[in-house]
């Protein structure tokens, strides 16, 4: 965490941040709610020296934010060990803490670093796990966050999303940029600004590309961008409308939405811009297609019933058939990882809020309370959805967890941040 | 968004209420309880090395548009001419064209008839009420009902391009009906403009 974020409450989960206005300010994070087995650990100081980032403090905010761990306060403990053997138990079950995580940074020569830690079971007396890395410093964050990624797997059984990034865009000024974050919304950075609207980020499976809707040249057009390189390629600029690119779970096609000179529908196009073919035919509006993970189906949003609603078409197209039938209107359609589950926008009572279908026994539940909520989007293990809303006029980013429990807010002073996309994990 | 169907606007002190409801959370076990190691199996609890060789990805090349063109003298730009008159209005939920911007179309596609070269840019746009690639949708519907207006005075579509901003160039929190019956429109652009 960076020198200018403090935690405020911490025991009702409140992280929140003083951000200072630069071109590249840090998204700032609120966090409430949590779950009801939270488990205590406590994660002890590194021994670190130097003006880099504290690697316990990214590791603390990491596993506070998820709201699985209740992060314990370990000014008061007297000795702060660094290596096991010097692990007085006693000292941390007195504090509660069932988990306890002890680690270093020792520089290397070469300007290299190693960060190695440890995390060990208080009531047992015993390491579950440790782990060292030998990096370059300017990979100490996301280093941290991969420690936090190896605790939150070892105590909860699921993958961490700590090491992953987000894209969103952010308007400032009258223009707008296509920005990618870490997850806890550090290390802000821009890969591709304009004067006209960008919109629809969509990374590509392996990270390495995001898609996005670009309004360069007066008109929607899908580019796909390397951001390693910059380099882009125009993948769709057809006449009318090119929009809504999707990824195939695979990362040799997108499903995207054109209307050449009509009404939108949806196509698939391999990843060089090659082999367009159509996937629905209809009179009606089709737009915000969504692979399965299987990669065997296209969910969307179409009004062909009228009003807008879910559909699935087979990824081959063919006929469509309806998946919604509840709410006034539902809109964008998106898979959990594990295909179980479908994140989409409900409008009710004027409303638009993020809704969680069980794709099992259609069950639904409405996870958010804004009223102009969009862009759901699953955090790679599926428990948080990222999703847009608004707050004093101005667009903010918002996470939720898939059970309702945890809520998370994310805003950048002075920009207007819309179109979260939430990345996959880094290696 | 352009439909119908809902009235309610954005009220955006709504997220300290759903910051406050969320903020309760069960109490701890008063006893320390021992962690369960929940890992699969093939996790290694011993030291593992971790090497850096993969793509280091965290830097990112930015890159910088600005498309804003030079603005040449010509008709189109002429404040004293109907040409430059570049706005069709909707009403709520429609997608017809109104009679007061007959005069208007009709000197446009005069126009596009006169300069065979000419290519004419249909802009479709919605209210930000909705999500956006559903509103830039409903923009191109709203752009297709215009350009067949065109069509009907006898200019080709090779010369119309329809295309949608959908709610990216929507006034933005909206108070009132009236400031959302102005991002109901179709604006007209030319391919060089």
């Amino acid at each position: 965490m960076s020198a200018l974020q403090k935690t405020i409450l911490s025991m009702l989960l409140w992280l929140s941040a003083f951000v200072t206005p630069t071109a590249h300010a840090t998204l700032e994070i609120e966090i409430s709610g949590g779950s009801a087995q939270q488990i205590p650990i406590a994660v002890v100081p590194f021994a670190q020296t130097g003006n880099l980032a504290k690697v316990s403090d990214v590791v603390a905010a990491d596993l506070r934010r998820s709201g699985l761990f209740r992060v314990l306060e370990t000014a008061g403990v007297a000795n702060h060990p660094t290596e096991l053997s010097q692990v007085k138990y006693g000292e941390w079950s007195a504090l509660q803490a069932q988990a306890l995580v002890i680690g270093r940074v020792e520089p290397l020569s070469g300007n290299r670093l190693k960060v190695s830690f440890q995390l060990a079971d208080v009531l047992k007396q015993q390491q579950l796990t440790s782990l060292e890395y030998n990096i370059t410093p300017n990979q100490l964050r996301m280093t941290a966050h991969k420690i936090a990624d190896a605790i939150y797997q070892k105590l909860t059984g699921e993958a961490g999303i700590f090491a992953s990034r987000i894209a969103y865009i952010n308007k400032s000024k009258g223009r707008y940029a296509l920005q990618v974050a870490d997850a806890d919304g550090e290390n802000p950075q821009t890969v591709v600004s304009s004067n006209e609207p960008i919109i629809s980020p969509a990374w590509s499976p392996d990270g390495n590309k995001i898609a996005y809707v670009s309004f360069e040249k007066k008109k929607p057009i899908i580019f796909v961008q390397s951001l390693m390189t910059g380099q882009r390629l125009t993948l769709a600029n057809f006449k009318g409308n090119n929009s809504a690119p999707a990824w195939s779970p695979d990362g040799s096609k997108l499903a995207i939405v054109l209307t050449h000179a009509a009404n939108s529908q949806l196509y698939a196009i391999e990843s060089d811009g090659t082999g367009l073919r159509q996937l629905t035919k209809s009179s009606a509006i089709d737009t915000e297609p969504n692979w399965s993970p299987d990669g065997k189906w296209i969910f969307f949003t179409s009004d062909r019933g009228g009003r807008p609603q879910i559909y699935k078409v087979s990824s081959m197209g063919g006929e469509a058939q309806r998946v919604t039938f509840e709410g006034v209107n539902n809109f964008s359609p998106r898979f959990s990882p594990d295909g179980k589950l479908l994140a989409m926008i409900r409008q009710d009572d004027g409303k638009f809020r993020v809704a969680l279908q069980d794709l099992a026994n259609g069950q639904v539940q409405i996870l958010s309370d804004g009223a102009q909520d969009e862009s759901p989007s699953f955090a790679p293990n599926g428990r948080m959805i990222l999703y847009a809303t608004r707050a004093g006029g101005r667009g903010a980013l918002a996470a939720v967890s898939a059970d309702g429990r945890v809520k998370q807010r994310l805003s950048e002073s002075g920009g207007d941040v819309r179109e979260p996309a939430w990345g996959p994990l880094l290696n | 968004m352009s439909h119908g169907m809902m009235n309610k606007k954005v009220i955006g002190s709504l997220l300290l209420a759903v910051v406050l409801t969320a903020c309760k959370s069960t109490p701890m076990a008063e006893k320390p309880a021992s962690v369960e190691d929940k890992s699969p199996a093939t996790t290694a609890t011993a030291p593992v090395k971790s090497a850096d060789g993969a793509a280091d990805t965290s830097s990112v090349k930015e890159v910088v548009i600005d498309s804003n063109a030079n603005n040449a003298n010509n008709p189109l730009k002429d404040p004293n001419n109907i040409l430059s008159k570049r706005n069709i209005y909707f009403d709520f939920d429609s997608d017809v064209v109104k009679a007061e911007f007959r005069p208007l179309i009709e000197a446009h596609a005069k126009y596009l008839l006169a300069n065979g070269k000419a290519k004419m840019i249909l802009q479709g746009n919605a209210d930000e009420r909705g999500t956006r690639e559903y509103n830039l949708a409903l923009g191109q519907r709203r752009a297709v009902s215009v350009k067949k207006s065109f069509n009907l005075l006898g200019v080709q579509d090779k010369q119309i391009e329809t295309v949608s901003f959908g709610e990216e160039k929507a006034t933005q929190n909206c108070a009132d009906e009236n400031c959302h019956q102005a991002n109901r429109r179709v604006d007209i652009a030319y391919e060089n403009d």
